[in-house]
C-alpha cells in the first residue's frame, strides 16, 4: 500500500476535519507556526478516544464528555455559567468514581506581571475547588496549584488565545496529592 | 569562583608624572540625575604590557574599560585613529596638549603585568583639559583567568571618579534562562557578569523556576521552584550550588520571596485557599510571621535599604496598586495614584527611589518613583516590560522585556533611570527575571 492510501485510510477512520487535505507526498506533517499535527491531539484533552469516552469512569471521559477545563473573564476568578455547569459535571464525576483524588490547576495570559499572575491563578484554582467542595467533593480528594502565565496553551497575543489561557484545569488522578 | 581567589592590593597611590597644574575650564564631572545630552569623550590607549606575553591581556582589558565606559550612555569614545602622541609607557608624563587637541577631556592610561597565574593592572586617570590626574593611580591585583574582573575595577574606579557616583561594573546579575517553544518553555537558574559573559548555569531546567534574587552579600540565591510539583521557595548557596527549601504546609504556595537587608530573613507571598498575603521567615530559626490579612492579592515585597519598610503591591483597591508598610506589618499606605495598574515595585539600594511595572492601555511600562510616590518617571515602553532590578550604585536598572506572539520570547534590558540610555543585554537565548548583585569585594 502506498503512503497516499495509508493517510487515506487513517483519515477515513479518525473523522478529522484536519484531514480533508492530506499530504498526498506522504512527505510527513509539516508544522508551522501554529500548524495542526493532526496526530498530536489523539491522547490530548482535544483529540478522539474511542475506547476511553466508551467507559464512563475513564479519565479520558472525564477530560472530553465530562470536560476538564473552565475559563475566566480578565483579571476575574469569578465562575460563569458554563463554568458551573462544567464543574458540577466534574463534581458528579468525582462522587462516582470515589478512588481519584483530583489537582486543580489555575492558569493566567500573559497581560500581567508574573507574581501577581501567580497569584491571580491560585485564586482560579480556589474558586473551582471550592464549588466542587459546595457540591459535596471532600476537600481532601482536591488540592490546588497555580501555574500563572508559566503554562500557556495557546501561543499567540491576542484574545483568541489569552481567552484559552486563562483557565483551571482538573487533573484527576489515582495517585497521592503529594 | 573567582571571588575566593581575588585579593584588591591596597590602594597604591603612585607619584604624580606630571603636576603641571592648569585653570580647568570645566571640572571633569557628570552629573548622572540630570540625564546626559552630550556624552564626555575619553580615550583609553591600550595599556603598557609590562611584562612579556601579557600583550593581549593589556589589549583586553583596556578594551574591556572603553566597553563598559561607554555602555553607560555618559561617555563616548576618541578613536585611537586621530591620536598625536602614543602612551608608550605607564610613567611617562602626558603630553596633555596633544589630547586637548582631539578633544580628549578623560585620558585613562595603564599597564598590566603577569606573573604565572597572578595578574596586576595599574591605571591612572587624566582630567586632560585641567591637566591634572583626577585621584591618585590605583593598582588592582587578581588572577589571568579573572581579568575581565579587572577591567571591570578599573572602569568602576573611573566612571565613580568622574560621576561621583559608586560604580557598577563588577557586578553579577542572576536570571532566568529560557529555552524551547513558548507552550513548553524550560527554565533554569543562570548566572552571569553584569555585561552577559560568564554565564553559568545554577540548577536544571527539570522544574520551573521563578524570579531569583541575590542575598545582600551575593552569596546566596533565593527563587520560586515547582520541583516539589507546586510553587516553593529555595535558598540556593552559589559556591556550592547546594540548595534546600524553604519550610512550606501542604496546601500552600510560596512564592516572589526577597531577602531583608541582613540576609537573615526572608519576606515573601504564600497563598493559602486562593487567597496570597505576604509572610517573613527568619532563616535561622524557621519561624513564619504573618505581614498582611486581607482577603485581596499582596505580593511583591520589597525592603527599603534601612530594613524598617516594605514595599509591595496590592489589589485591595480593585486592581494592582503600590503600598508600603512597616516591615513588621501594620497597615499600608497606598503610594501609586497614577493610571493604569502598578506591579513588581523595588526599592533602590540609596533609599531614593522606588522602581516598577506599570500596565496601562495595553502597554507595559518600567518606571521610578520617590518613595512617597511622587514625580512618576517612565523610562520604558513595550509590549511586556516587567521585573525591574537595581545596580548596586542605584542609578541603572535591567529588566525583562517580552516580545508578542508565537515566537516571542524575554530578553534583559538596560535603562539608567533619566530613561536614556536603553539597551539589551548580551545574553545568548532568552532570558528573563534577573536580579542585580552587589558590587564585588
Amino acid at each position: 500500500m502506498n503512503k497516499f492510501m495509508t493517510s487515506v485510510i487513517l483519515c477515513g477512520a479518525m473523522g478529522l476535519s484536519a484531514c480533508t487535505n492530506p499530504d498526498r507526498f506522504g512527505a510527513g506533517t509539516d508544522l508551522g507556526a501554529g500548524g495542526v499535527d493532526p496526530n498530536a491531539g489523539l491522547s490530548g484533552p482535544t483529540g478522539i478516544d474511542q475506547s476511553g469516552l466508551g467507559d464512563p469512569t475513564s479519565p479520558q471521559f472525564f477530560s472530553q464528555a465530562v470536560g476538564d477545563r473552565i475559563s475566566f473573564d480578565v483579571d476575574q476568578s469569578t465562575l460563569n455559567a458554563a463554568a458551573q455547569e462544567v464543574l458540577r459535571g466534574q463534581a458528579q464525576w468525582l462522587l462516582t468514581n470515589s478512588d481519584y483524588l483530583a489537582v486543580v490547576e489555575g492558569h493566567a495570559d500573559e497581560q500581567g506581571t508574573r507574581e501577581y499572575n501567580v497569584a491571580l491563578g491560585a485564586r482560579r484554582a480556589n474558586a473551582a475547588r471550592e464549588f466542587l467542595i459546595s457540591q459535596g467533593v471532600p476537600e481532601s480528594r482536591l488540592r490546588t496549584i497555580s501555574y500563572g502565565k508559566e503554562r500557556p496553551i495557546a501561543v499567540c497575543s491576542d484574545e483568541s488565545c489569552y481567552a484559552q489561557n486563562r483557565r483551571a484545569v482538573t487533573v484527576i488522578s489515582l495517585g497521592s496529592l503529594g | 569562583m573567582v571571588k575566593s581567589f581575588w585579593t584588591v592590593m591596597a590602594a597604591l597611590v603612585l607619584a604624580l608624572a606630571n603636576t603641571t597644574q592648569t585653570v580647568a575650564q570645566e571640572p571633569l564631572r557628570i552629573e548622572i540625575t540630570e540625564g546626559v545630552i552630550e556624552p564626555l569623550p575619553f580615550a583609553v590607549p591600550e595599556f603598557e604590557a609590562e611584562t612579556a606575553g601579557a600583550e593581549q591581556l593589556a589589549r583586553d582589558i583596556s578594551r574591556l574599560v572603553s566597553q563598559d565606559l561607554l555602555g553607560t550612555g555618559l561617555f563616548r569614545e576618541v578613536p585611537s585613529t586621530s591620536f598625536i602622541s602614543t602612551v608608550d609607557s605607564f610613567v611617562q608624563p602626558v603630553a596633555y596638549a596633544d589630547w586637548r587637541a582631539i578633544n580628549t577631556q578623560a585620558l585613562v592610561t595603564g599597564a598590566v603585568s603577569v606573573n604565572g597565574s597572578q595578574l596586576v593592572v595599574k591605571f591612572r586617570l587624566y582630567d586632560v583639559f585641567s591637566g591634572a590626574e583626577l585621584g591618585g593611580g590605583l593598582q588592582f591585583a587578581g588572577t589571568v583567568d579573572g581579568w575581565r574582573r579587572m577591567g571591570h575595577k578599573v572602569a568602576d574606579a573611573v566612571y565613580s571618579r568622574i560621576t561621583g557616583e559608586a560604580g557598577y561594573f563588577d557586578s553579577r546579575v542572576v536570571f532566568v534562562a529560557e529555552s524551547g517553544p513558548k507552550d513548553n518553555r524550560l527554565k533554569r537558574l543562570a548566572i552571569m557578569d553584569y555585561d552577559g559573559s560568564n554565564v553559568q548555569f545554577l540548577t536544571d531546567s527539570a522544574a520551573i523556576v521563578l524570579a531569583p534574587r541575590f542575598s545582600p552579600t551575593g552569596d546566596r540565591v533565593l527563587y520560586t521552584s515547582y520541583e516539589s510539583g507546586f510553587p516553593r521557595i529555595n535558598v540556593l548557596d552559589v559556591a556550592s550550588v547546594g540548595r534546600r527549601q524553604l519550610t512550606t504546609q501542604q496546601g500552600e504556595m510560596a512564592f516572589s520571596p526577597r531577602f531583608s537587608r541582613d540576609g537573615r530573613q526572608v519576606v515573601y507571598s504564600l497563598a493559602n485557599g486562593g487567597n496570597t498575603d505576604l509572610f517573613i521567615t527568619d532563616l535561622a530559626t524557621g519561624v513564619h510571621t504573618r505581614l498582611t490579612s486581607a482577603p485581596s492579592i499582596e505580593t511583591a515585597p520589597s525592603f527599603s535599604p534601612d530594613g524598617t519598610q516594605i514595599v509591595f503591591e496590592s489589589d485591595r483597591s480593585g486592581n494592582q496598586q503600590l503600598y508600603v508598610m512597616s516591615a513588621s506589618g501594620g497597615e499600608p499606605r497606598r503610594i501609586s495614584f497614577g493610571d493604569g495598574r502598578y506591579g513588581s515595585p523595588v526599592w533602590s539600594p540609596r533609599g531614593d527611589l522606588i522602581a516598577f511595572t506599570k500596565q496601562n492601555a495595553g502597554r507595559f511600562h518600567i518606571g521610578v518613583m520617590r518613595t512617597d510616590g511622587s514625580e512618576e518617571r517612565l523610562l520604558s515602553a513595550s509590549f511586556l516590560d516587567e521585573s525591574p532590578t537595581w545596580a548596586p550604585n542605584g542609578r541603572v536598572l535591567m529588566f525583562t522585556r517580552e516580545t508578542q506572539g508565537a515566537t516571542g520570547g524575554p530578553s534583559l534590558y538596560s535603562v539608567d533611570i533619566s530613561g536614556r540610555n536603553l539597551r539589551q543585554v548580551a545574553v545568548q537565548g532568552f532570558a528573563s527575571d534577573a536580579a542585580w548583585g552587589p558590587l564585588q569585594p
